[in-house]
């Protein structure tokens, strides 16, 4: 990088200042008589030469000033400006809209909003740029906690320059923590790689970062063999990593949308797989389940993890009453006539979408993501999981379990299963079919209730969220075999898995699609799915 | 040729044909005869909108056809009726020539937009009205060739199936809704000037294509008529209430499915050709999963297995629609709903079994439902 001559001062004498600069900061009260000390230096900026500018930025770091940290990340981000009207400076806090909350740069009292007219930002160039950069990631370097020292190592790698070395060298030898010091020391490899040392690769090698990868592809260009044939070796190695991870993405992807599509299917297919019916209104019941989500959110203002978990319950429990209302009011005096049960639940998906469209809004509402589900787990510079995603698989998987254990282990999933394989004989060894009918419709109601809940927190709340899944789960339902909860997991997690390997290569709509004529084609082959029910049962 | 005389036999086909040939002839001369300024008149517009529900009651025939002689609950049969409007609207296309906006006598406007500088091959021969019209049952007849060739074979009967169709239909939409198809993406075709030589916005045309609608509405009911009483439409029904003892007695039960799905298959078509220059548009939307479950309840709220009953249907709900959509837009997806739940619970048979069981008649058309094989 190009730096201005004016910018070439010791750096030992820089770093110390900045340190003793930031430990200054902790202390309280700021004199008038340094708020005219601090105007004079920021006056240095306003200039029109970048080599001014520079200068300014020196003098600043110099002044050791307990402020010159925050002017200069101000100035880095292009928060640092000027009033039109006075000339004093101050710091932009937010800049959306017209209107701009600013504070003063040099008392830090806030100043109320001011329109972006009446300002007039400080420009710097890319040298500057990135001058500025190094200096404030060395300030965090030697002041900051491990988890900043590590952000600023990182933000370094091939950014480093002669003299910023020999900084680094020294800090290198007093960090302690290791992470830290693996990325320091990569950040100089990459340097000393663009000085043409053929031994750095060495420290490169396997290293994800994007500023590694493009050292070494320059360095296998080089015009010394050794560095260029080690630089394409460790190239080679780094792309086969990448790959890698790029499968572990798309899996985690599909896995992901895998396991909402199973929460969606599996209480269609406990109520399919029993009953016989198909419930069309599945998906507003979903709908439904998402919206207790918003409206535990709205009665529980500022705690939207608490809510999340309350609706986790009431959720279900909504979902589960309108399914009993469904049961009872249309579906028991359709028995046996399946496809007028279709068409009866399918009235009733619209009247529950139109209903929530007349009652709370036709618009999307927003949910909010608690900060425990919000962010990602970085598995490595090129992998990071996000987090809602991870908790919503660990919750279908659990849903899962619980559904199994019911199924397997309760006495009313004894019932379940008896009525599901011959209801005649059934009701004849004294189960009372109607009430298991009941609870069945209820749990998987239920179920589709959780799913909503799961789902507000991965998409928009609105009256349409349960039709744009209704039809993916029937897939599910079909392709995992009808009634067969293992069935449908399988058929679920691989649906989202294989929609995720085609997305890349065939475009959303496309995948989806293929998707389709893939289900329809394996309908053919296996017309009851991938687990179809044994027995006499199956002749339905 | 004797089973296509058969229909002219039967009362109900001859009450039929007769009604509809009065209301064709009455609204002609209500638009004709009278002048505008008096109350009798029915304006240009109202002929069009009556067009176009004969072209919805010809797609519920068609739907009767196999959901209610063959027990075939079809929950894509928008999608025949759609692809007929497409090959249609192919043709309108190609017939605007170079009174475009772009002016290009060989590509229509959006792919002068999409920047191609070729007509794809399927576009290829569709400025012949024969072809165009060849297609409008072709195309449709085809897809339901193959789709009800690997359903059938494999027997998927039941809520199966109509998932599946139902899946069809998507699939269909979402294909139709990109760019790269060729299809006008998201707006569809639309911008029509003329058909084989009359302008689409004279009224004269407009009359005319009412009276074709109503003209294709009697052939299709005909035929299916003629279907449903010969000796094939009799293994039909012994499929639609037993399949498993009908294939015991020796037929071929998938063949039979298969024949009369394209049938239908391509009366959809053929209506959705018919919709399309009255209405002046086709988009994806038509291949819409609920367009297609709605044609299933005019069928259902007229009376399943009828036929005659699927047209009173198709006219009644398209014309609540219109009615309620102006008024209160934000009721008619709640009178929808109610009205499936309200059919399928308390009028299994539909207002057509409301008026058989006020005249009491005496014996039955073959295939009609009874009370036991309304559950099939």
């Amino acid at each position: 990088m190009r730096i201005p001559d004016a910018f070439k001062l010791p750096v030992m004498t820089r770093i110390v200042t900045l340190t003793l600069l930031c430990l200054l900061a902790c202390l309280p009260a700021v004199g008038a008589a340094q708020n005219d000390r601090g105007h004079a230096l920021l006056e240095g900026l306003v200039s029109r030469s970048f080599n001014d500018k520079a200068d300014a930025i020196e003098a600043i770091l110099q002044s050791e000033d307990e402020r010159a940290n925050d002017w200069l990340q101000a100035l880095l981000d292009g928060n640092l400006q000027r009033l039109k009207e006075d000339g004093r400076f101050v710091v932009v806090v937010g800049n959306s809209g017209r209107e701009w909350p600013v504070r003063d740069a040099l008392s830090g009292e806030a100043l109320g909003e001011i329109s972006r007219r009446d300002l007039d930002r400080i420009t710097i160039n890319n040298a500057l740029r990135g001058q500025l950069r190094s200096a404030l990631s060395l300030v965090e370097l030697y002041a900051g906690d491990e988890r900043s020292r590590l952000a600023a190592a990182e933000g370094i790698i091939g950014e480093v320059d002669g003299e910023l070395a020999a900084a680094l060298e020294s800090r290198l030898e007093e960090e302690e923590s290791d992470k830290v010091r693996h990325r320091l020391s990569q950040a100089l490899a990459v340097h000393r790689l663009e000085r043409g040392e053929a031994d750095a690769v060495e420290t490169l090698a396997g290293s994800l970062n994007s500023n590694v990868r493009v050292a070494l592809t320059r360095a296998a260009q080089s015009d010394d063999p050794a560095l260029a044939d080690a630089a394409r070796r460790a190239l080679a190695d780094i792309q086969q990593t990448l790959k890698l991870n790029r499968v572990a993405e798309t899996l985690y992807f599909g896995l992901s949308m895998g396991s909402v599509l199973v929460l969606a299917a599996i209480g269609l297919a406990i109520t399919f797989g029993v009953m016989g019916v198909i419930n069309m209104a599945h998906g507003e019941l979903m709908m439904l389940g998402a919206y207790t989500t918003w409206a535990m959110q709205q009665l529980l203002p500022g705690q939207p993890g608490l809510a999340l978990l309350l609706s986790i319950p009431a959720g279900f429990l909504v979902a589960a009453l309108v399914g009993i209302a469904i049961e009872r009011g249309v579906i028991q005096f359709l028995k046996g006539r399946p496809l007028e049960t279709l068409l009866a639940t399918f009235g009733i998906s619209l009247i529950l979408q139109q209903l929530v469209r007349t009652v709370i809004s036709p618009l999307n509402r927003s949910v909010v993501t608690p900060e425990w589900m919000s962010g990602s787990v970085a598995i490595n510079d090129a992998l990071s999981l996000t987090l809602n995603r991870l908790y919503v698989m660990g919750f279908a998987l659990l849903v899962f379990a619980a559904l199994i254990l019911i199924m397997r282990r309760t006495r009313l999933g004894l019932e379940v299963r008896a009525v599901t394989q011959n209801r005649a004989m059934a009701r004849a060894m004294g189960i009372r079919a109607t009430r298991v009918d009941i609870l069945t419709f209820a749990l998987g109601s239920g179920v589709a209730g959780l799913a909503g809940v799961a789902l507000s927190q991965l998409t928009n709340v609105g009256p349409n969220l349960g039709q744009s899944y209704i039809i993916d789960s029937f897939m599910v339902v079909v392709f995992g075999g009808v009634g067969n909860l293992w069935g449908t997991l399988v058929a679920g997690l691989s649906l989202g898995v294989i929609n995720q390997v085609l997305e890349p290569w065939a475009g959303a709509v496309l995948a989806k699609i293929m998707v389709l004529v893939f289900i329809i084609l394996f309908i053919q082959k296996r017309p009851r799915g991938l687990f179809p029910q044994k027995g006499r049962a199956a002749e339905g | 040729m004797h089973w296509l005389g058969q229909p002219f036999r039967e009362r109900s086909t001859l009450v039929f044909l007769g009604v509809l040939l009065l209301a064709l002839a009455a609204v002609t001369l209500l638009h004709v005869a009278v002048p505008p300024e008096h109350p009798l008149y029915v304006s240009i517009y109202t002929v069009n909108l009556f067009g176009k529900y004969l072209s919805y009651a010809l797609l519920a025939v068609a739907v009767d056809l196999v959901w209610g002689y063959l027990g075939i609950l079809s929950l894509g049969h928008g999608a025949f009726f759609a692809l007929g409007g497409y090959a249609m609207g192919m043709y309108l296309m190609r017939q605007i020539g170079d009174r475009g906006d772009y002016g290009n006598p060989d590509l229509p406007d959006f792919m002068v937009f999409l920047n191609w500088d070729s007509l794809p091959w399927y576009w290829q021969g569709f400025d012949m009205a024969w072809f165009a019209f060849l297609m409008v049952l072709l195309a449709p007849g085809l897809l339901a060739l193959l789709f009800g060739f690997l359903a059938f074979r494999s027997r998927v009967t039941g809520v199966y199936l109509s998932i599946i169709t139902q899946a069809l239909t998507f699939a269909l939409m979402l294909a139709f809704f990109r760019n790269e198809m060729g299809f006008g993406g998201n707006n569809g075709l639309t911008d029509f000037r003329e058909i084989l030589g009359f302008n689409l916005r004279s009224s004269d045309t407009r009359l005319g294509l009412f009276l074709a609608s109503g003209a294709a509405l009697a052939i299709g009911y005909v035929l299916c008529r003629a279907i449903v009483a010969s000796k094939l439409g009799r293994v039909c029904v012994a499929t639609r209430d037993a399949e498993a003892r009908t294939r015991f007695l020796g037929y071929r039960v998938e063949r039979f499915q298969l024949f009369v799905f394209v049938v239908s298959a391509m009366l959809a078509g053929l209506a959705g050709a018919l919709y399309v220059p009255q209405v002046g548009i086709i988009n994806p939307s038509e291949f819409s999963p609920l367009f297609s479950i709605e044609i299933v309840l005019w069928v259902a709220l007229g009376g399943r297995a009828t036929l005659y009953g699927a047209v009173i249907g198709a006219i009644l709900v398209n014309y609540a629609k219109t009615v309620f959509t102006g008024v209160m837009p934000d009721a008619w997806l709640f009178s929808l709903g109610g009205l499936f739940v309200l059919v399928t619970v308390l009028l299994p048979r539909g207002v057509a079994g409301l008026l058989a069981f006020r005249f009491r008649r005496r014996g039955k058309s073959p295939g009609s439902l009874s009370g036991r094989e309304v559950s099939a």
